[in-house]
């Protein structure tokens, strides 16, 4: 039933030209995925993609598609090639799938592994009931350092293309009459979405949540701040040097917390060697990491959204 | 009084669902965009709410109904809120709501 | 009567989706993007309790904000982008006061 709904926004998003519709049908398109992962119990991922998908991607194509024409152009080559290719992957990847293990199956490789050690050992040997944060900050937490890493790159890359600085003076809304109601409702709702931002951060360890999603929802707040009350005032709440610092200082605690392991004797990113009870040390090591996490996913995003909504021409 | 709890969430839902059931059906038929405005968001700030009330009732009074509730509250805040930005950028963008010419002309010919 | 509130809401979502489809203009399509947002809270709402999901209501709460912030960016750069699309001579009724 969902799986059909999702097929039909996506040949809808295909056939229209429109390219303002077709971010909004990703949208929908993002909000059908997120049902899927609850169906399939994957609250965390439905967690990231409803904040990441739905929220944060929609203004980010939205502001890019400022910079590029609203309309489709029409293609100038023949799709038959392209048609050709796409059915020959399509079948040699469904013919690869046939031989794989069938969807939940126990005795498949990816569950008899390490998962059930993860599973039975995690919330004794971390002290955290959310296994998938457990998972995420401590079991597999270099190759969440790597995510972070990633994330502060991305940023790095935005800047050097595109500056934060705008060429011409940018109009600013947000300052007209019959924008008091906006402006009203979004003064009272702000606090809410960072304390809920603050919530999330902290209530990873034991229900859906973490650094990733908390620093999305963070830096929607931010957004709504910015869309409502005009770009001039959300710059002197949040300058453009504050969000660099902010995102290397969170890569910054996440390397430090394994630098100390190292430093104390133990192997990189060990936390058992923060505190003399080995449980203590995971649920310190992991409300530090997934600190560093958040602080780096929020001032990154907010980097990304102030760049392009910089850009108000085309250049 | 579990019966009389039952009773009163099973009628919230089937209010709150015949309400945006015919919201979304609003959204398709009728013919102008300030219509379906019309229709379809009225009926969902209040469908919503009472859907959310009646999963209140049933699941008692735990953290899972603070939360719901404070679900009721935002959407109550922010859907009217909406509605007029939606209403405001159709407005400012040069979309007019239709209004019936004959009677315009009736009117215009009486006066 | 879960189920119940849940097909209908499904079929909420359906009719919600005709309209995206077929919008005219922009802004109808912003309204369903909207409308299904508010209907995606719902089910996660319902269907979650009815079906036991876990931390569902954390979800809801998170869906309910994003869709709300979406829908004002939406307005907010196709406002700034789109040049004055007035159309004086097709329109056929008055501007409301």
């Amino acid at each position: 039933m969902l799986l059909s709904l999702l097929l039909a926004v996506a040949i809808a998003a295909l056939r229209l030209r429109d390219l303002f519709a077709v971010v909004m049908l990703f949208g929908i398109y993002s909000l059908l995925t997120a049902l899927f992962f609850m169906d399939l119990d994957a609250v965390d991922v439905a967690f990231t993609e409803a904040a990441v998908g739905a929220g944060v991607s929609t203004i980010l194509l939205l502001a890019a598609l400022r910079l590029v024409g609203r309309y489709e152009k029409p293609h100038r080559h023949n799709p038959l090639l392209p048609l050709v290719v796409v059915c020959a992957t399509g079948a040699a990847l469904i013919y690869g799938l046939s031989d794989a293990p069938r969807f939940g199956d126990a005795n498949a490789p990816a569950q008899t592994h390490v998962a059930p050690r993860y599973l039975s050992e995690g919330p004794a040997e971390t002290g955290l009931p959310n296994v998938v944060t457990a998972v995420l900050a401590s079991y597999r937490g270099f190759d969440t350092l790597g995510e972070t890493v990633v994330v502060f790159t991305a940023g790095l890359a935005v800047l050097l293309l595109l500056g934060m600085s705008s060429p011409s003076p940018i109009p600013d809304f947000g300052s007209e009459d019959d924008q008091r109601m906006q402006r009203h409702a979004a003064k009272g709702l702000i606090p809410f979405i960072l304390l809920y931002a603050l919530y999330v951060q902290f209530h990873g360890d034991f229900g859906a949540g973490g650094g990733f999603q908390a620093g999305v929802i963070f830096a929607a707040g931010l957004v709504l701040y910015d869309l409502v009350l005009g770009h001039l005032h959300t710059r002197q709440v949040i300058q453009d040097g504050l969000l660099i610092r902010l995102g290397a200082l969170g890569v910054l605690i996440y390397g430090c917390v394994g630098l100390y392991s190292l430093l104390s004797g133990q192997p990189y990113l060990d936390y058992s060697a923060l505190a003399k009870d080995p449980v203590h040390g995971q649920h310190l090591g992991i409300l530090l990491v997934e600190l560093g996490v958040g602080l780096t996913v929020f001032s990154i995003i907010t980097l990304i959204y102030y760049a392009f909504s910089a850009r108000r021409v085309k250049a | 009084m579990n019966l009389l709890i039952d009773v009163l969430s099973g009628l919230c839902l089937l209010a709150g669902s015949f309400l945006c059931l015919t919201g979304a059906i609003g959204l398709v038929r009728l013919p102008d965009m300030f219509c379906r405005l019309h229709a379809a968001s009225l009926n969902e700030t209040l469908g919503t709410p009472l859907i959310l009330l009646g999963l209140i009732l049933q699941v008692g009074l735990t953290l899972t109904s603070a939360k719901l509730a404070l679900i009721v509250l935002f959407v109550l805040a922010t859907n009217p809120t909406a509605t007029h930005a939606m209403s405001r950028a159709a407005l400012h963008s040069g979309e007019r709501p239709i209004v019936d010419p004959e009677a315009q002309e009736k009117s215009s010919s009486k006066s | 009567m879960l189920v119940a509130t849940l097909i209908a809401l499904f079929l909420s979502m359906v009719l919600i989706l005709l309209r995206a489809f077929a919008g005219p203009s922009v802004y109808d399509r912003v309204l369903a993007v909207n409308m299904f947002g508010t209907k995606t809270v719902l089910v996660i709402a319902v269907g979650g309790y009815a079906l036991g999901w876990t931390s569902y209501v954390d979800v809801a709460l998170l869906y309910a904000m994003i869709n709300f912030i979406g829908t004002i960016a939406v307005l907010r750069f196709f406002e700034a982008t789109a040049p004055e699309q007035a159309t004086p001579d097709e329109s056929n009724g008055e501007p409301r006061p």
